[in-house]
This record gives structure tokens, sequence and C-alpha cells, in this order.
């Protein structure tokens, strides 16, 4: 990371209310995963044979990691198509998307039954090779380790090692290729996950293309999370909004969305699929709400004037999480019949207790986002007010 | 071991000759004894050995004594349906004394049995069916004035070999059990040595019928147990060879009679089957000559365990068996599999909780960012205003 955008560390104290919070929640987390651990799965989660992967996987997993593209998005902007000006926006971006990753990779672990065997995965005596799931967890693995390298500067500048950050710079572009790289290569097998599944999935989602789509969506969830973010910390911190990135941002972001929603229809029409849309299902109501909040960032900043307004871009940056939310949440669980319409009566809804751990994950991202820049140099020190 | 080839006896005569005294065609006298070679568990070459026995030997003698007991062991021999094996019994061997079965009665079967064991002294079988009564000095059971005691022991003395047929004559079976108001015991405790011992209730007619014939083939009778127990018979576990294992492996069990499980076939482990601790080889040569899966677990009945001492007639049928091998895992699927549970009001309450706050935050920080940006348009407006009029 380049001189010439300084960052800064927030400063304040630590000890507010939303550290409060979020300390409460990660507390019932704790607990509750205390429980799982010695009980099993079964004793605080709604799973069972039919829908062996609930919100903590759909959630905390393939949500996450996707809400956590934004690093991934922001850097090919800046050093693929190379545009320095976007510069200032790699850290927090980097920064959420470091926290998001870590914690699916921690939160796999959660949903593992015999979660002992957990390096089987990686050990090449047991790993296969042939599996998408091989193919995500060494990938998601090895990107954890990436973006801690790339995002490692931070602390090296904090502590003042300057010999050690000079030798890691001299490397460093090669880490942010792979850290380009990897995300595209799991966030679509994220998508392949579904294609394994087979008939089990509702034809809107299950297609030969979603890889694709899954990728398109995350890179555009990237853009939207920068935009939440962005939003979300200059409103909390009292600082200057970038407005001057945020405005060319959306119009990257709209133009990915465009790339995305054209894939989308057009796999549909060619499959004859889009049929399954047009009926009064529960699936097709979930189908035209993912389309909606895709739709609805067109409506919000659509025009250079509306753009200029940091509220319609942040609600933008919503509407794209929550389509891709809708778009995992349909394609693993909702559109997802175990039963194949022959044998009824599957249900799945998550527990309370699953939900405090997925909310317990969000809090940690949370709370490790206001520690580290309120600590550590990550938020442009131009836009720092105070 | 005498002739070790089967074509060498082509042309025997012996070999016809004692297939004729069967009634039996020359191929399937053959075939009987490649049969009866092959459930004693014996070497390539002994059912040549078995024909030229069964056809060349004079039949051995054989005293069948009865005693507590309910004449089932000779009921299910006689009714053992391999073509002419009752002809088998009566003339491979030499049935001298057998209350059942004879036609003649009183002093006169006595005076038989009598000159049987000294004509054949040392040389003839001695065949024990039922438990023998030891209480109050035996006499709770008596034949010819002789208690079971004293009959049993007179005839012991010169047999060649004791062959104890029937769980009550094994270990005291189904009379031996709590109380045991006669003190009924087997065969071997009364002698005080070890015997040949065919458990079960009844038992398997040909685990008898082989142990004979490898007496009379080879002179000795076939390796046994520290039980007694012909290894060929009962070194397995019924457990290990059911045709139902796989269901116990994958965790189907039966839970109730007639139940989905029951109708499928799954393992009756659950309802007392106890196979897994009683050795026995029912599951392999199967029982009553009717056909296919046609024994008491192939029916749907949980084994009881009727060759076992200290499991037959004395746990309950619906108590689950000690299990001797390989215990289930807790972690196997169940029959019926939960198919989840929907939302429950406090987890919705939950989900529409987080929604809703998500939404009111969401809602609050687009409110703020609306109003900071109309101040700074209308601060924008001011100064452009202040430029115009400058």
């Amino acid at each position: 990371m380049s001189a010439h955008h300084p960052a800064a560390p927030v400063g304040g104290k630590l000890f507010n209310l939303p550290v409060m919070i979020c300390s409460l929640l990660i507390a019932a987390m704790v607990a509750v995963l205390f429980v799982r651990f010695i009980f099993g799965l079964g004793a605080v989660t709604n799973l069972n044979d039919g829908y062996p992967w609930g919100i903590w996987v759909v959630f905390d997993v393939v949500i996450g990691s996707a809400f956590a593209c934004g690093g991934f998005s922001v850097a090919m902007l800046v050093y693929i198509f190379n545009r320095g000006e976007y510069h200032p926006l790699v850290r927090p971006a980097l920064l959420a998307s470091l926290f998001g990753y870590t914690l699916a990779g921690v939160g796999v672990l959660f949903d593992l039954g015999r979660w002992w065997n957990f390096w089987h995965i990686l050990w090449p005596g047991y790993a296969n090779p042939n599996s998408v799931m091989f193919e995500v967890a060494l990938c998601i693995s090895c990107y954890i380790i990436v973006m801690w390298i790339e995002f490692s500067p931070v602390f090296m500048e904090k502590w003042g090692m300057k010999v050690q950050k000079k030798k890691l710079e001299k490397v460093l572009f090669f880490f942010i290729a792979l850290g380009t790289l990897l995300p595209m290569m799991h966030q679509s097998s994220l998508g392949t996950l579904l294609v394994v599944m087979g008939p089990q999935v509702n034809p809107l989602w299950q297609t030969p293309v979603v890889p694709l789509l899954f990728l398109l969506s995350a890179i555009t969830i990237g853009y939207g999370v920068v935009l939440f973010e962005s939003c979300v910390a200059s409103s909390a911190y009292r600082m200057e909004i970038e407005m001057h990135l945020l405005q060319p941002l959306a119009k990257v972001m709209l133009g990915m969305l465009s790339v995305f929603l054209i894939v989308r229809f057009g796999d549909l029409v060619v499959r004859n699929a889009f049929g399954h849309a047009l009926q009064p299902t529960l699936e097709a109501f979930f189908f035209w709400l993912e389309t909606a909040c895709f739709v609805l960032p067109y409506l919000l900043v659509g025009t250079a004037g509306a753009r200029r307004n940091p509220a319609r871009l942040f609600l933008a940056g919503v509407a794209i999480m929550l389509g891709g939310v809708l778009l995992r949440v349909n394609g693993f669980l909702i559109g997802y019949d175990t039963g194949l319409g022959v044998d009824h009566g599957w249900n799945y809804f998550p527990s309370i207790a699953e939900m405090l751990v997925t909310i317990g994950m969000f809090a940690l991202e949370v709370l490790g986002y206001i520690i580290i820049t309120r600590r550590f140099p990550v938020l442009p020190r131009s836009a720092a007010a105070h | 071991m005498a002739n070790q080839n089967l074509i060498s006896l082509e042309q025997d005569d012996r070999i016809e000759a004692a297939a004729r005294r069967l009634q039996m065609g020359r191929r399937e006298f053959l075939q009987f004894c490649a049969a009866m070679a092959t459930t004693l568990g014996l070497p390539q070459g002994a059912d040549a050995a078995v024909a030229e026995a069964v056809a060349a030997n004079k039949r051995p003698s054989v005293i069948w004594l009865h005693f507590q007991e309910c004449t089932g062991c000779t009921e299910s021999m006689l009714r053992a349906e391999h073509p002419t094996l009752e002809k088998l019994i009566l003339d491979v061997i030499s049935l001298d004394y057998h209350e059942t079965l004879f036609a003649a009665a009183g002093h006169q079967v006595e005076a038989a049995r009598k000159t049987a064991m000294t004509e054949n002294k040392g040389k003839y079988l001695l065949v024990v069916e039922g438990a023998i009564p030891t209480r109050d000095g035996g006499i709770y059971c008596k034949v010819g004035g002789k208690t079971a005691i004293e009959l049993l022991k007179e005839c012991a003395a010169d047999a060649a070999a004791v062959i104890a047929i029937g769980s009550c004559a094994s270990w005291g079976g189904m009379p031996s059990t709590d109380p045991n108001p006669t003190g009924a015991m087997g065969v071997d405790k009364v002698l005080g040595k070890p015997v040949v011992t065919i458990p079960g209730c009844p038992p398997n007619p040909y685990n008898f019928l082989s142990t004979v014939v490898h007496f009379l083939t080879f002179g000795s009778l076939p390796a046994v147990d520290h039980l007694g127990r012909p290894k060929f018979a009962y070194s397995r576990l019924v457990h290990e060879n059911c045709e139902r294992r796989a269901h116990f492996d994958a965790g189907r069990f039966a839970m109730d009679f007639g139940d989905d499980g029951h109708r499928k076939g799954y393992c009756l482990y659950k309802l007392g089957c106890k196979g897994p601790e009683t050795y026995a080889n029912c599951p392999t040569i199967q029982f009553g000559d009717a056909g296919a899966g046609t024994w008491p677990v192939g029916c749907g009945h949980p084994c009881i365990g009727c060759t076992e001492q200290g499991v037959g007639f004395e746990k309950p049928i619906h108590a689950v068996a000690k299990l001797k091998n390989i215990e289930p895992s807790a972690f196997l699927p169940r029959i019926v599999e939960e198919k989840g549970v929907g939302a429950s009001l406090g987890s919705a309450a939950v989900l529409a909780a987080v929604a809703g706050a998500a939404a009111g935050a969401g809602a609050m920080v687009a409110k703020n960012l609306g109003l900071s940006h109309k101040a700074e348009q209308m601060e924008e407006a001011k100064k452009s205003d202040a430029k115009a009029e400058v």
C-alpha cells in the first residue's frame, strides 16, 4: 500500500455501547457453542438428514464470505484495472474481508459433526482432489493466509517494523495477485456446491452457470459492501464520506450488476426455467424478492444526481447485499428440496441457538472492525474528523 | 482316513449295496455323503472316506436314553426331510434301544438293551436325550425301576462315546431353570467327565447326524470346544452369519412386532434376539428343511438362545442380548429419520426482531446520511448564492 494515501487510527474509547452490545452477543454465541461442542450439533441446531446445512453454513460461510468480497472487488479495481484513485478504500475493505473470511473458516468448524477431523480435508492422504468441497476448503484456507499477509503492513506500521515492511512490500504484488485470483476460484466453487446437489435444487437456482452467477454476484456485493461500510463507518465515527470515490464506485457496481442480471435472466430464458418464476409458489415469491433487491439499486442510484446522496448510496449497498443474501439462501435452503418432491415433510428453520451463533459471528466481525480501525491505521487520515 | 478318491469308488459293489440298502440312487448316496463331509467342514477327499465308511463299516450300535425331556429332539430328527434320512438313522446305525421308536415294551426292551451292551461292549454309542434329575436321590425319573442316574452310569460305563443331544442333556436345559425342583443336570455333570454335546431345543438333526457319521468314518468324535460342542457347528455366533446382519450394521432395527421395520425384515436385536450371544450354525444350515429363510430369525422371531446355557430359558425373550463381538454404534441412523421442525414462535420472533433491528438501524443511518446531505446541499446553495451576490 503506497504512501500517498496515509491511513491513521481513528482513536477514541474502546468501551462504548456498540462494543458492549457486540460483547454480549459474542458471549451468547460462546455459550451456545459450549453446548454444541459438548453435546453435539443435535443439541442446539434444527439440522436433520434432509437439511444437513443450516444457517451456520449458508450465512456464516457462504454469505459471510460473499460479504467479505469487498477487499477482493476493490483490490481488483485498483491493481488489475489500475484505478489507483480507489486506493484509500482498499484497507478498510480488506479489513472487512479479513474478518469475514477468517470467521467463515472458523464457522465451518462449528458445523462439522466430527470437527476434530477437520484437517483431513487438506491432508494429502485424506484429501479428495475431485471434490468441490476440497477446492473450497483449500482455496479459502489459502486466501485467509494471503489476506493476513496483504493486511500485515497495517500492523507493521503500528508497531514500527519498517525494515520488515519494506521487505514485504517487495513481494507483496505476488500476494495481491493471489488475493484476486483465489476468491474467483472459491466464490464460483461455492456456487458449484449447488450444482452437485442436482435436481434437489429448484430450477430457478439450479443451473450450470450458477458458479458464474455466484462469482458475479460476489464481486457486485463486494462493491455494495464497500458502499455500506464506508457510509456506516463515516456516520459512526462522524467522518466525512469519501463521496468522490463512492460515486464512481457505485457506477462500477451498477455495471457489474448489469452483467450479473443479463447472465441471470439469459440463463433462465435459455433453460426454459422462467416459467417456475410465474407459479404461485414460495420459491417464486422469494425469486422475485431477490430480483427486486437486485433491481432496486438502479432506482436508487441510477442517475448521477442520485449518486450524490450518501443515503441513496447506502441503501443501494444494502439492497445489493440483501439480493446476494437471498440468492444464496434461496439456492441453499428455500429452493432446496431433499425429498425431490416425492419424500415429503422435510423441514428446516433455524433454532434460536443457531441464530445466536450467526448473530454472534457478525457481532465478532463488527467488534473486530471497531477495535482495529480505532487502534490501527486503516481508515484514510484525510477523512478523520477528530 | 480311508479312501481319498471318490472316482475309485465308481465301480465299488459296496457303494451300490449301501445305496440299495438305503433305498437311494447311487449318485444320491454319494451326494449325501459329500453333504455330510461338507457339513463337518472336512477337507476334499473326505466325501469318499464317508461313502466308503457308510457302505462298508458295520453299523455302530446305538443306545438312546430318554430322561427329563419332551422328545422334541427325537421328533425333529424324524421330521428331517432330506431324502430317506429317517432310513439313514435306522440303517446307517443300528438303533438297539430307543424308548420312543421301539415296537416292543417292558422287560423285552430292557433285555434288548442289555444284550446290545454286552455284544458291543466298548464299541456302542450312547446318546442321551433329556436332563438327569439328581435331587432326592434322583427319584423323579425312573425307567424299568432304575433312576436316571443309575441307568446313565450303567450304560455309559462300556460306551465308546457318549453324545448328549439337546440342551437338556447338554447342560440341563429347560428342566434346570430356576427353581429347578428336580435338581436337573447335564450328562457331563452326572458322569463327571466331558461328553460331546449337541445343544439346541431341538438341535439341528444334521449336527447330530454329522457327529455320528464322523464317528463312523474316522472312529473318533469331531473336535469339540470347552463345552463339548462340535466346533463345526458351534464355533460361530448366530449373529455372525445372520441374514439380517446387514440391517444390524446399518442400524435398522425392528422396534416392535409387526412394525414397519419388522415387516421390512430389519434386525431383531432390539426385540431381544439372542443371536449376538448364542453359538450355533442355524443361519447357515437353517432348520426344518422347509426351504430358504426357514429358521427362527428368518421367520421374524428373535433367536431365544436355546443352545446357550445362561441364555436360553433363562433370559427373558424381550431382554436385549449381551453383544459378544461387536457393539452397535450410538451414531447409527434411525428407522424413521426425524424430518426437522419448522419455525417455532420463539425462533420466528428472534428472526423478526433481528430483521426489525437491522431495518431500523439501516433506516436511521439512511435518514442521518440524507439529513447531512440536505444540510450540505443547503450550505452549498448558500455559498453559490453568496458568490452570485458578489
